[in-house]
């Protein structure tokens, strides 16, 4: 029990720090590494909590997929991110005050709550015992809702469909790699063999 | 129960997906212009998609759980939305080969917004109502920047879309508290809840009024109407064109059950805010169209006044209204396929023309166009015997038994207002010295919608009988809770 508490603190500081660094830190490059960071301590967090497949989950999609889309929006686009700071230190006073009153504000809230205590048998669909969070998720994802989840497939093929539409511009003068001619090249075309005679060159 | 009995209620669906997923690959990989083709093979595969849909009859079936459902009421509209993407792919080809717009994810795009519309018309669960809602609205908001070097087609995208998710987000906001307060999803399960309930959750009543506000904005019902003229203006015509008559009628068959299956019981909780809908929409419908000069802006605040029409029919909420909000749809598809397909040919020197005095003194020089729209204009406005009038009669009379007087009236006295600007152009079409005339012939499939689309309207009244029989079906279907 006092491992898992220590892992929590461990995961809970770090979360925090890294939180903190995302907007502290000048290089915006290392703002989203420190992103990263954070995503996996939030991960880890999850695994504590005993819910794995949003564990994998946070780190496939998050980490895998749209924080190296941030990164790549960072390296790309020409933004000049020391103009954005300017004045940080003069609003500083008026950020942290808002800031504080939301913590304050949330923390009243959370503490206020009042769980049911039979709130988890009123689950639409309860996790059964003995199998992991995954497999279960899995039994009522391909079963009971394969109609939505397929819909919802459908919904990001018409997305990929419309980001085709609307940007994709078929240029002319492009020079593209043509497979079936580089494969239909024979040895005769590419390579000539020249008998070259000592200190004369060719 | 065996894999193929449970999937047999979507097989329609599953098909329409399947094609429109065929016919992608198909245009990516041939070497020449692919757009014609595709567009053929998209009506075909609509076309046996209705087979599919109307020749099933087999009562009531669920499916998935109850999230999925097919019924008398799910197959006359399926029917209407299937015909009415068909035509938008017909009036589409032409008009968009002469505009250099001719990509083949057109077709492609359409069929998949009607996978959609399909999904939205059996849905008996708030989250496949959400997620059939989404496919359809997606697509559509990539049809609206359909051309996308006109700036005007990308502004309408780009505001369709953010008002779109706007709308979701407050549909969303409701279903959630929906789920909260009576704990199910479920359509079903939902009515039973709220009618074991000795008095209505109040979460559940806001939840239902957001739900409310997210339908209004896609059936484009006042005060959710703003996207509206905008977006239709935009738009490509054959897009505005299908806008107007197919995914609102999807919307409106969604708006239906909605009301009907979860909110059955608790009829005089959302009549209130249906009769506010209703009258809003009809007001606007017909003040607003008034100062207008384009063509599609007019048709858009048309389409607007239409839809509190259907609305009164739904707020009596009894099986008489359902069937005249049902043979109110089928007729406003009818109506304004043939209208568009006259807008579609207007074209001069290589140009599409919009405003209205460009049609002045049609009749001089086209007196057959100019009578076909003129029907199409007097059924609009509602004026007997052409078919918009029994649309309108069937709501009205259902509204006076229901005993909403007021809504009847008002109703009534808006569909006058609003006969003055459908007269002004049939004014304009036979009194107006002639403009230059507009590019002949018309392209032979859209001359023959608007001279089908004419001849239904005029002689709707002498066979209303199959119409009528099958509405009164799709109500009654609506109509018995399990």
């Amino acid at each position: 029990m006092i491992l898992a508490a220590l892992a929590f603190y461990l995961f809970a500081a770090i979360a925090v720090a890294a939180g903190a660094m995302v907007i502290g830190a000048r290089n915006p490059v290392h703002s989203v590494l420190y992103l990263i960071l954070a995503f996996f301590n939030a991960a880890g967090l999850f695994v504590l909590l005993g819910a794995e497949f949003i564990a994998m989950i946070l780190v496939i999609v998050y980490v895998g997929a749209v924080a190296v889309l941030f990164l790549f929006v960072v390296m790309m686009l020409d933004i000049n991110f020391a103009e954005f700071r300017q004045g940080f230190h003069q609003y500083l006073p008026v950020g942290g005050l808002i800031g504080l009153i939301l913590l304050v504000e949330l923390l009243l809230v959370v503490a206020g709550w009042n769980l049911d205590p039979d709130m988890l048998s009123l689950a639409a669909a309860p996790t059964p015992a003995e199998i992991t969070n995954t497999h279960a998720i899995g039994q009522v994802l391909y079963t009971r809702y394969i109609y939505l989840f397929q819909a919802a497939g459908l919904i990001l093929l018409v997305a990929m469909i419309g980001a085709i539409v609307l940007t994709l511009r078929a240029r002319t003068g492009v020079r593209r790699q043509s497979i079936a001619a580089q494969l239909a090249r024979t040895r005769a075309e590419a390579v000539e063999l020249r008998k070259v005679a000592p200190r004369q060159g060719i | 129960m065996s894999w193929t009995s449970a999937f047999a209620p979507v097989l329609p669906e599953i098909w329409l997906a399947a094609a429109a997923m065929a016919l992608l690959l198909l245009g990516v990989f041939q070497k020449e212009d692919p757009f014609a083709r595709i567009s053929r093979l998209a009506v075909g595969a609509l076309a046996v998609t209705f087979v599919l849909v109307v020749g099933r009859d087999d009562g009531r079936v669920a499916a998935f759980d109850g999230l999925f459902v097919v019924d008398e009421f799910a197959r006359f509209m399926k029917g209407l939305v299937l015909i009415g993407s068909a035509l938008a792919i017909v009036l589409a080809e032409d008009w968009l080969v002469k505009e250099r717009a001719q990509r083949f994810e057109y077709p492609v795009l359409v069929l998949l917004a009607t996978v959609g519309m399909m999904a939205m018309i059996s849905a008996n669960d708030l989250v496949s109502l959400y997620v059939g809602l989404e496919l359809q609205s997606m697509a559509l908001y990539v049809l609206a920047a359909f051309q996308r070097d006109a700036v005007r087609s990308t502004e309408a995208g780009l505001k369709y879309f953010v008002l779109g998710a706007l709308a979701s987000g407050m549909l969303l906001y409701g279903a959630s508290l929906l789920y909260g307060f009576t704990g199910t999803t479920g359509f079903e399960p939902m009515a039973a809840r709220l009618r074991e309930a000795n008095q209505l959750p109040l979460g559940a009543l806001i939840g239902m009024a957001f739900l409310i506000a997210g339908l209004a904005f896609k059936v484009s019902a006042v005060p959710f109407h703003m996207w509206t003229p905008d977006v239709y203006e935009g738009a490509p015509t054959p897009v505005t064109a299908f806008f107007a008559f197919t995914p609102k009628i999807a919307a409106m068959a969604l708006f239906m059950r909605t009301m009907m299956t979860p909110f059955g019981d608790i009829g005089p909780a959302w009549q209130q805010i249906l009769v506010v809908l209703s009258i809003a929409s009809m007001g606007l419908g017909a003040y607003a169209a008034i100062g207008q000069d384009n063509i599609k802006r007019l048709m858009a605040y048309s389409s607007i006044g239409h839809v509190g029409y259907a609305l009164v029919g739904l707020t009596a909420g009894t099986g008489e209204g359902l069937r005249g909000v049902a043979i109110y749809l089928a007729i406003y598809l009818a109506m304004n396929a043939g209208a568009f397909a006259i807008i579609l040919g207007m074209r001069r020197r290589g140009q599409a023309v919009e405003e209205i005095p460009e049609l002045a003194g049609l009749a001089k020089t086209e007196p057959l166009t100019a009578a076909g729209l003129a029907v199409l204009l007097f059924s609009l406005a509602g004026v007997p015997p052409m078919a918009g009038f029994f649309g309108k009669f069937y709501v009205f009379m259902a509204a006076v038994n229901a005993g909403l007087f007021v809504l009847a009236v008002l109703g009534v006295l808006a569909s006058v207002v609003g006969a003055f600007y459908y007269l002004r152009i049939v004014k304009l079409m036979y009194f107006d010295p002639p403009a230059e005339p507009f590019e002949r012939p018309m392209p032979g499939a859209v001359g023959a919608v608007a001279a089908a689309s004419a001849l239904f309207t005029l002689l709707f009244f002498a066979w209303p009988a199959p119409l009528v029989a099958g509405a009164e079906a799709a109500a009654q279907a609506l109509l018995r809770l399990p």
